[in-house]
Formats: C-alpha cells, sequence, structure tokens
C-alpha cells in the first residue's frame, strides 16, 4: 500500500495540551522545524480541564515564599518518591514560567498591587497558585495554543499517532491516520516528544476525557523505553457522584481553598480525624483554629480539608465505606452555608455553571455531593531530569506522560507548572538534539511502515465477535474494580490475569463502517494502548508491597522505608510487562537539609 | 411563517439539511410581538404628530410635541418659540427627527427591526429569505454608525423633557404644587427616557469603554461601571420609554379633546 | 427509571444524508452525548460525534439539537419531554465531514488572522502591573471554550456562504475586543476589526450571545464596544480632531 501522506520534520511533538504546546514553541524558537500533532482539535487538550492554577513561588502575597520551599512542599506531598532533580528544576523554574505566559497575553487575577494573585491550594504552605477564577487552564492552554499560531507552528488535528518508527534503536518518526479520513501519515523526525497525558479512561469513575488512552506511554514502552512508578494514580477526593453520566467529573480543590468543608452524613468535619502523623505539625486540629486560617493563615494551621489529595481521597473512601457517605455513595461538600451566594458565584463561577447546568444543584444555596475519581498517574516514561530524554534515542516525554516529578502523589497545581518547565525543557533538546544529528538521520523501513497500516485495518478485516465498546467497558470496570484505590494482593494478581485475557479478546475486536470518522475503530486501535497501560498499572502496583501516596495497599497498609526507596519499573517483554526496581536518585546534601528545619 | 419552508438548496459541502430551520419551538412569537408593537407605535406616532392639535391641556405638552416651538404655545415654558406664525405644518417635523433617529440607530432597535422587519435573521438558527447580505457596510445602513450623535441629541431633549414634567406640577394659573395623572405621566416619561438615554451604548463608550486603562481614571470607572449597569436593561428601558411616551401623548391628548377631565391628586 | 427516547439522528456526509430514526435508552439525569454514546456502543459503533470532556469545559461536541446550537454534553434530556422525538444534526455553516462532525478549519484560519499580542516593556522591576479592573473585560472574553456555537449561529456566514472571506466571525470579534482593551498591548486593532474581520458586516442580532455557552456577553461587551471604537477612529470626525489636538491614544 502506497497511500500514505508523508511529511518531514526536526522534531515531532505528539499532544497539544499544555505541555505538547510548551514544547513545540521552545523547540520552534531554537530553529527546529516542528510538527504538533494531536487527536482532538486544537485547544481541546484535556489541559482545559484543569481549574485551581498554576503553582509558582512568585511570592507576590507571601515574600517568604522561594523555590526551596515550593521544593519541600513537592517533595513531602509525593512521599519523597519524587526525582530531586525534577522537583528542583521544577521549583526552580516555574516562576519565569509563568511569566512568560503574560507575556504571550495570559490574564491572570490580579493582587491589589497589580501583580498575579495566587492562592491557597492542598500541600502547599504558602498562597502560590496563579490562577483564572476556576479556568487556569484554559487560559493557559489558549495562551499557548495562540502563541503557536502566531509562530506558525503546523498543527495537524484529529490525527492519532499509532507507532513510533525507529532504525538501528533510535527514533526515526511516527505512523498514524487522520481521523477524519482515515488517511495514513508517516512523520519522519529524528526528534519525538510525547506530551500524551494520562491514562484515565482505563477506569469507570475519572475526570480524563476519551484521549487519556496512555498513548503515549504504550508508544514509549513498545519503541523499547521504560515507564517508571505506574502504580501511582492519583484519585481526585472530588469528583462529581450525580447524576450518573457525570460521574467523575472534577470539583476542583480551590472549592476547598476558597472555604468549602467536606462532611459526611452525620454532619461531621471527618477530616479532622484523618490527619496523620506526617502533617500533623502543620494541620489544625480544631474547627476554630482551621477557620481561623482563613482570615490569618500566619497564625493559625491549615485545615484538613487541604492535606494532600491522597489523604483526603483516602478518608473520604473510608467514610462512604463505613456507612456515612451521602445518597449518591460520596460525602458533603459545603461551602453554601459558610460563604456569601456572590463570594462563591464570583471566585467559582465554573464550579457554580458546572452543578447548575450537570446537575441541578445551587452551589450557593445547598452542599454538593462529591467522592474520588480517577485524575491523574504520577508514574510515566522515565526521563533525564534536565533534558526529558527518554532511555529512547531521539524520544522525549514531558508532562503527564513522563514519570518521576511527582512521586507517589501530585499536588494540586504542580501539574500545571510541570507541563511548562518541562514541556521547555523537553522543546529544547530535543531541538538541540535535531540539530546535533545534521544529516545522520535514521530512517522507517517501508516494511514497517507496512506492517503498521496491517495492524491498523485489522478491525475492519478480523471474523472476530467483539465490540470495542463492550470491551472497553469491561476494562474500565476492572480497573476499578481491582486497581483502584484501596488495592490488595489477591485482587491484583486476579486483574493481571483477566488482563490476559483481555489482551486475548482485543485481537478478536471488529468494528463496522469505513474508515472515515469512524470512532469504532479509533477506539479499537486505543484499546491496545489501554491494555498496556493497564497491564504496566497493576504489575507495579503488584509489585509495590506498602502503602505510599497514590497507592494504597490493604495487605501493606504502611509505608515501608526500604519501598521509599525503589522505583518500580515496566519495560516490554514478548508483548507482555517485565517488572524490575531500581534504587532512588541520591539527593544531594544541601537539598536534604531543607528538609531537616522543623 | 413555517418552520419547515424550504428557502433554497443548502450550501455545496454542507450536510444536505433542506428544512429553513429544525427549531420546533414557537419562535415566530418573538419577532412577530416585536413588530406588531413597534408597528403599532409607528403608525400611532405618525399620526399623532402629523395631527397638530391637542397636544397641550394645561399645564402639560405631550412630549412628542416637546420642545414647543410654535407661538401658539401657551406663556409658561421657556423654550424659543422660533416657528413664526405663517408656519401650518406640525412642529413634531423639527422635533421627531431627533428622538427618532436615536431609536432608529439604537443598538437594541437594530436587532429587533432587522429581526422582526427583514428577517434578517428572524430568529437564531433560522434562515433568513434574503440572497444577498451586506449588513451595515453600506448606505444607508452605514449611517447606523453616527449613533453616538443622536444620543448627544437625545440627551438635550432628556433634559427637555425632564423640564416638563417640571412644569407638570404647576397647576393652571402657573402656581407650583399641582400634581395630577398627566403629571405622573410626564415624570415616568421622563424618568424613562432618561434612563434610556444614559444606558444607550454609545454613552457608555463615551464614559469610560473607550479607555484601556479605567484604573488610571477612577472616575470615568465609576461611570463606566454605573452605566454599564444601566446598558444591561438597555431592550427594557427601550421598551418601556416607548410605551409610556405613547400613552403620555394619548392621555394628554384626551384631556386635551374633552374626552376626559384629568385626574388631580392636589 | 430507564426509558426509550426517540431520537432523530443525521447521518451522511458531504455526498449525501438524512435523518435516521432511532429508539434509545435513555437514563434519568442523562444529556443529549450520553445517548449518543449509547447509541454507537449498541446500535451505531461508527456514528460520528466530536467531544472531549463532557463537562462543558471544552467545547468539542458542538451541534444542534431539535434547531438549536448546542453543547450536547450540557443538554439534558430533563428539558424535553419523555414522548418527544429529539432531532440532533451537525453544525449547520460548516461542511460536514461526517454524520455530526464537521470540518471547523474556516475557524482555525481566521485564528491565523489575527495579529497577536504585542505587549509594551516591562516595567522596571521586570514585572507587569495590571489592576484587576483593567483584566476584567478581557477574562471575560478568554471564557471563551471555542466551541464555534457563535459562528455556526451567524446568520452572516449561516446564510450566506459567500461572506465567509470577509468575516471573522463573533468569536474573533471578542478575540479582537480583548487584544484592543488589553492594558499592555501596543497594536491599534480599530482598523483590522473593521477591514480584515468585517465588523461592518455584524447586524447585532445577538444571536451569538444567545447561544453561547459560557454566557459571555458577546454582542453588548465584545461587538458593540468594537464597533464603537471602530467608529471613533471611522466615523466620529470630533473624535478624530481630539485625538490630533490632544496627542492621546486612548
Amino acid at each position: 500500500m502506497t497511500d500514505i501522506e508523508r511529511h518531514a520534520y526536526d522534531v515531532v511533538v505528539i499532544g497539544a495540551g499544555g505541555a505538547g504546546l510548551s514544547a513545540a514553541i521552545e523547540a520552534h524558537q531554537q530553529g527546529a522545524k516542528t510538527a504538533i500533532v494531536c487527536k482532538s482539535l486544537l485547544g481541546k487538550a484535556h489541559t482545559v480541564m484543569a481549574e485551581g492554577g498554576i503553582a509558582a513561588s512568585l511570592g507576590n502575597l507571601w515574600p517568604e515564599d522561594n523555590w526551596q520551599v515550593h521544593f519541600r512542599d513537592t517533595m513531602r506531598g509525593g512521599k519523597m518518591l519524587n526525582h530531586w532533580r525534577m522537583a528542583q528544576l521544577h521549583a526552580q523554574e516555574a516562576p519565569d514560567r509563568v511569566l512568560e505566559l503574560e507575556e504571550w497575553g495570559a490574564l491572570f487575577d490580579r493582587t491589589g498591587d497589580g501583580l498575579i494573585s495566587q492562592r491557597d491550594f492542598g500541600g502547599h504552605r504558602y498562597a502560590r497558585l496563579a490562577h483564572v477564577g476556576d479556568r487556569t487552564g484554559l487560559e493557559m492552554i489558549r495562551t499557548l495554543q495562540q502563541r503557536a499560531v502566531q509562530l506558525g507552528i503546523d498543527v495537524f488535528m484529529e490525527c492519532t499517532i499509532t507507532q513510533l518508527l525507529a532504525g538501528n534503536g533510535r527514533i526515526a518518526g511516527a505512523f498514524g491516520y487522520r481521523r477524519e479520513s482515515g488517511q495514513f501519515l508517516c512523520f519522519e523526525a529524528p526528534a519525538v516528544i510525547l506530551a500524551t497525558g494520562g491514562v484515565g479512561k482505563s477506569y469507570k469513575v475519572t475526570s480524563n476525557s476519551w484521549e487519556y488512552t496512555g498513548d503515549g506511554h504504550a508508544l514509549a514502552v513498545r519503541a523499547g523505553g521504560t515507564l517508571i512508578n505506574m502504580e501511582f494514580v492519583q484519585f481526585h477526593p472530588t469528583g462529581m457522584v450525580w447524576p450518573p453520566s457525570v460521574r467523575g467529573i472534577l470539583v476542583t480543590e480551590s472549592v476547598r481553598g476558597d472555604g468549602g468543608v467536606l462532611r459526611n452524613s452525620e454532619g461531621e468535619r471527618f477530616m479532622f480525624n484523618y490527619i496523620t502523623e506526617y502533617f500533623k505539625a502543620e494541620t489544625a486540629d480544631s474547627e476554630e483554629e482551621a477557620d481561623r486560617w482563613y482570615e490569618d493563615k500566619r497564625n493559625n494551621r491549615r485545615p484538613p480539608e487541604l492535606l494532600p489529595r491522597d489523604e483526603v481521597a483516602r478518608a473520604i473512601n473510608a467514610e462512604v465505606k463505613a456507612g456515612r457517605g451521602s445518597p449518591h455513595g460520596g460525602v458533603f461538600l459545603d461551602i453554601a452555608s459558610r460563604r456569601s451566594a456572590d463570594y462563591i458565584r464570583k471566585r467559582l463561577p465554573s464550579m457554580y455553571h458546572q452543578f447548575k447546568e450537570l446537575a441541578d444543584v445551587d452551589i450557593t444555596a445547598e452542599a454538593m455531593e462529591v467522592g474520588p475519581t480517577c485524575h491523574y498517574v504520577m508514574g510515566g516514561v522515565e526521563v533525564d531530569p534536565d533534558s526529558q530524554a527518554s532511555t529512547v534515542s531521539g524520544l522525549y516525554a514531558a508532562g503527564e506522560v513522563a514519570g518521576g516529578m511527582h512521586g507517589s502523589n501530585r499536588l494540586g497545581g504542580n501539574s500545571l507548572s510541570d507541563l511548562l518547565v518541562f514541556g521547555r525543557r523537553a522543546g529544547t533538546y530535543a531541538a538541540e538534539y535535531a540539530a546535533s544529528l545534521g544529516g545522520d538521520r535514521p530512517r522507517a523501513s517501508e516494511e514497517e511502515l507496512a506492517g503498521f497500516e496491517r495492524t491498523a485495518l485489522a478491525p475492519f478485516s478480523e471474523e472476530g465477535d467483539e465490540n470495542p465498546y463492550a470491551l472497553h467497558k469491561d476494562l474500565q470496570d476492572l480497573m476499578q474494580g481491582l486497581v483502584g484505590i484501596i488495592r490488595t494482593g489477591e485482587e491484583l494478581k486476579q486483574a493481571t490475569k483477566q488482563l490476559d485475557e483481555m489482551k486475548e479478546r482485543v485481537r478478536r475486536v471488529t468494528v463496522e463502517g469505513g474508515r472515515q470518522y469512524n470512532p469504532g475503530w479509533h477506539l479499537a486501535l486505543d484499546l491496545h494502548n489501554m491494555l498496556l497501560v493497564s497491564e504496566s498499572i497493576a504489575k507495579a502496583a503488584l509489585e509495590r508491597q506498602e502503602s505510599r501516596g497514590g497507592h494504597t495497599r490493604d495487605d501493606y497498609p504502611t509505608a515501608d522505608p526500604e519501598w521509599g526507596q525503589l522505583n518500580v519499573i515496566c519495560r516490554e517483554a514478548d508483548g507482555g510487562i517485565e517488572i524490575s526496581t531500581q534504587p532512588l536518585p541520591e539527593m544531594p546534601e544541601e537539598l536534604k537539609a531543607l528538609f531537616e528545619e522543623k | 411563517m413555517s418552520a419547515q419552508t424550504t428557502v433554497q438548496a443548502p450550501t455545496p459541502g454542507r450536510a444536505r439539511i433542506t428544512a429553513r430551520t429544525m427549531r420546533k419551538d414557537r419562535w415566530w412569537i418573538g419577532p412577530l410581538v416585536t413588530a406588531v408593537v413597534l408597528g403599532g407605535f409607528v403608525v400611532y406616532g405618525t399620526w399623532a404628530a402629523l395631527v397638530n392639535a391637542n397636544y397641550y391641556a394645561e399645564p402639560y405638552l405631550s412630549p412628542l410635541y416637546a420642545p414647543c416651538l410654535t407661538s401658539s404655545c401657551p406663556e409658561q415654558l421657556l423654550e424659543p418659540r422660533f416657528l413664526a406664525d405663517w408656519w401650518i405644518l406640525t412642529p413634531a417635523l423639527f422635533i421627531l427627527p431627533f428622538p427618532l433617529g436615536f431609536r432608529l440607530t439604537c443598538y437594541y432597535y437594530r436587532k429587533a427591526y432587522y429581526r422582526a422587519f427583514w428577517g434578517s435573521p428572524p430568529a437564531c438558527a433560522v434562515g433568513e429569505p434574503h440572497k444577498r447580505y451586506t449588513g451595515e457596510t453600506r448606505f444607508p445602513l452605514i449611517l447606523q454608525n453616527v449613533h453616538r450623535y443622536f444620543f448627544y441629541f437625545a440627551l438635550i431633549f432628556a433634559a427637555i423633557n425632564i423640564e416638563h414634567a417640571i412644569l407638570a406640577f404647576r397647576n393652571h394659573e402657573g402656581e407650583w404644587g399641582h400634581m395630577g395623572v398627566g403629571t405622573l405621566f410626564l415624570v415616568a416619561n421622563a424618568v424613562l427616557l432618561t434612563v434610556y438615554t444614559l444606558s444607550c451604548h454609545s454613552c457608555r463608550h463615551i464614559t469610560g469603554g473607550r479607555l484601556n486603562h479605567f484604573s488610571r481614571h477612577p472616575v470615568r470607572y465609576w461611570l463606566w461601571t454605573q452605566v454599564s449597569k444601566l446598558n444591561g436593561r438597555h431592550m427594557e428601558w427601550a421598551w418601556a420609554s416607548l410605551v409610556v411616551v405613547a400613552l403620555a401623548d394619548l392621555y394628554i391628548r384626551l384631556v386635551a379633546n374633552g374626552t376626559i377631565t384629568d385626574i388631580t391628586f392636589f | 427509571m430507564g426509558y426509550d427516547l426517540q431520537l432523530r439522528v443525521w447521518r451522511g456526509d458531504a455526498a449525501k444524508g438524512d435523518f435516521i430514526d432511532f429508539t434509545v435508552e435513555a437514563e434519568e439525569g442523562e444529556v443529549v452525548l450520553d445517548v449518543l454514546h449509547r447509541l454507537q456502543a449498541t446500535q451505531a459503533g461508527d456514528l460520528a460525534v466530536r467531544w472531549n470532556c463532557k463537562a462543558g469545559k471544552c467545547g468539542s461536541c458542538s451541534m444542534e439539537v431539535n434547531g438549536h446550537p448546542r453543547l450536547s454534553c450540557m443538554t439534558r434530556l430533563s428539558d424535553f419531554d419523555r414522548a418527544e422525538t429529539i432531532s440532533v444534526s451537525p453544525l449547520r455553516t460548516f461542511p460536514v465531514i461526517k454524520d455530526l462532525v464537521t470540518d471547523v478549519s474556516f475557524n482555525y484560519e481566521k485564528a491565523k488572522e489575527v495579529p497577536a499580542f504585542a505587549p509594551r516593556p516591562k516595567d522596571p522591576d521586570g514585572t507587569y502591573r495590571m489592576m484587576q479592573e483593567d483584566v476584567e473585560r478581557g477574562q471575560e472574553f478568554r471564557k471563551c471554550i471555542e466551541c464555534w456555537l457563535c459562528q455556526n449561529t451567524c446568520h452572516v456566514i449561516r446564510d450566506h456562504e459567500e461572506n465567509k472571506p470577509a468575516f471573522a466571525g463573533p468569536r474573533y470579534f471578542i478575540r479582537y475586543a480583548e487584544l484592543d482593551m488589553h492594558p499592555l498591548d501596543t497594536n491599534d486593532r480599530r482598523t483590522l476589526t473593521d477591514k480584515q474581520a468585517g465588523i461592518g458586516l455584524c447586524n447585532i442580532t445577538k444571536c451569538c450571545t444567545e447561544v453561547c455557552p459560557e454566557g459571555i456577553k458577546i454582542t453588548d461587551n465584545g461587538i458593540i464596544p468594537m464597533k464603537e471604537r471602530v467608529a471613533d477612529r471611522k466615523y466620529d470626525p470630533l473624535v478624530w480632531l481630539g485625538s490630533k489636538i490632544f496627542r492621546r491614544g486612548e
């Protein structure tokens, strides 16, 4: 077959969210001929869903804030499993990236002094999140999108990459298809940046959109790369639970940052019962102190509702299990009784709108029902902290698809800054790598391309009996039930067994219709990625015999210092995932010292 | 106006849907009501302006004839009566072009009559009946851009109407301390006309809308904020002031021709 | 709780197409997009629907429900009578690709025509100071999720394909407005808004505002202020004279 549309670039960026756009902008500015390939229309990426803000120690409200404090908060939030160097670079560079957005036209909310305002968020010692109401992600993606358009970067919208091309162990480009027409595409490029986001679509209750099928994770593994710490999946404590069709949609943490509290069916502010030893010193132990904190942050400790996400999600889970949940199986998030209607509408306009339109709930008058929802994967492609280069030459990863930065649990607000900092870094180093090759560029073979074409078209010709939608639903049920918030060794073993069966089933998936904009076909291809990623999560979760951050084992309920020194690595072997461990990189003394005070 | 009328073949490339609209609601009610009320006002207003009689019933002067320009005007009124005795046509010819022009070029009325009378579009997502469309880029519609000048005149007219509302607190002898239903009409008319004028989009632009740095002009920012609040209900003010001006004229006319007697409170 | 919903879905492509009737199961609390997904999973695996976040934040799932331009993820079934047949069709202003998916590249081409943000130099302390009241107007426009419903419903191009080259549409009028009102931007975009974006074609009939899922007051806060700014520049001799005499930008 020869009907492949071909393009040649220096750098191809897969994904057009915050990380992808940052990477492409930077690579372009470095002089590389750059293309962005994305599954949706430009500007629709999952980044628009981010609400709260961008964490950066600008120090506009708290002059005592600086990168060291941000670094410390990030490491503690991640239960010290973060790659220290990534956490350091992130904390150091985030303020510059935020200011850069402003130079590109972003309109952040202001302080009385005319500077960028900053808001409180869980796990951050100081008010640190630059924000625009509760639609910061939209502001960020629009700013980056407009910058990319201004620079004239080529964007291939609604195109899916199904395979990376390799030549002699180095990246040679990427292969995929146009969703609109089914036309196959081949990008010849020595450097590919993965910025594909996360994996949430493998779960039933998730805040993630359909795009989050773990494409980048799977592409990297198939190209010979490694994944790190895939067992750490963040369940955001507050997703909507009713009506069923919106179950999982995010309720921003800003609701709690701006005064909202969690209550169980008995009306109790139960978070006070779940303050762990680790956070005791900095968390209020009475409602009075917690309430005073909103007014006087210097002399009071933070309310327990603002503990890191993993702590709050587990607490909600426990309350519901104990029979103290709300009618639809969540708990109550109440801001109506604590703040004026005007204040709520001003500070949380999208939340007001979302509940009004989707659940017919007026959040200025009644409490919201919320429960944990699969939100983010801390694990991802193993990369070099400075350059974001994976273990495969020419392959880079940035944003959610990359691992290491957030350790076992990500703090709210650290995601948007992660995208900006490491997206840009990936762009810099990918462009540099592409330039360094000169004429010596790896090439993919025509046989390889033909093989990819055959694989992609298989669902049309298979005589199987599997419906892609049904298989997807079964996978989501499986992951939700057996590889969810609370895990046990027995269930995880069961999960890996069932996943093996599903890998058989996915080969028999058939689709109706033609190649033109056919969602059934698209899903059939995405399922391969979802299965590979699900297998990684399940196996890594089985391997790590402790509870830490976004990984809770009922059979190993506490954190184990020995496991605290180890990363779990996934790589492909014989069409499956092989697990190994490797020690954490050693943190330099001057950074270690930051954890000794207090 | 059937919802299913086929107007023209769909443009090539677009989905082949021939129905003018897929809307099932009664989308034509809005434009119909607008057409009836607006049309009714135009008919009544034209008649009332042309009859050139019964526009004054002491102490009330119909707002359609304010300011009073003819020498037959009662002496109590303060305006210059520059129309000579030989002038036999209605003085409304000199008066009405200004308020009429203000309303005709008003951003709200434009929406209303483009939809109701020209069907451009009759309602949202309902096909319009015209082959060509050039918007407000050519003569005569390009003249809509002079709205701000009509606004300046409208301010003067608002002042005149306020004056006449105040004068309506005098009795037949010209002494203060009178109030009748006519007074109420004229006060309501003056208030609504003033608010409608101040809530105008051009006014909003002039007070502060054209600035890019509100923080450097706190007074104009405050004014803009107030005008913006009024502007949010510009449509309501437009209709209320229109209906009341017609009712006020009608009331005074009926009093003037002796059909009814003004009810006085004191 | 569930019931059978009568759905009439337009299926086809640029060459041909028609409305097809389906009976789909619906549950309490669902939105139109939910039943379209159920239709895909159970009866029409290749039904083309564009969607992403399913929370009204990304603006992907725009279509026409009973002729009303809507986000299908924000159109609740409870707004309709259970016995009513709901019709679902693609955006009418843009070329259809397949079923409910249209080619919206018109909008992305118009985006390229907007001259970029051009900020003034930073303050001596390396920051940009902007007061909240100075950014608020722009922030309203930046709520735009680019669902293209305003572009789709605007009769200037919906009913007159020939106006497309000369007309940027409501979404871009608020983009020009945002930049023109931006306290840091140094360009004067009034002539562009008139000449290149074709704001004169707009007859302010407000359908864009009516369909905006974000509740942006596109006409009152964006288009009309821009028409006034264009009038300052083009139709108002007094303002022109004033700017010559006082040499002021604002």
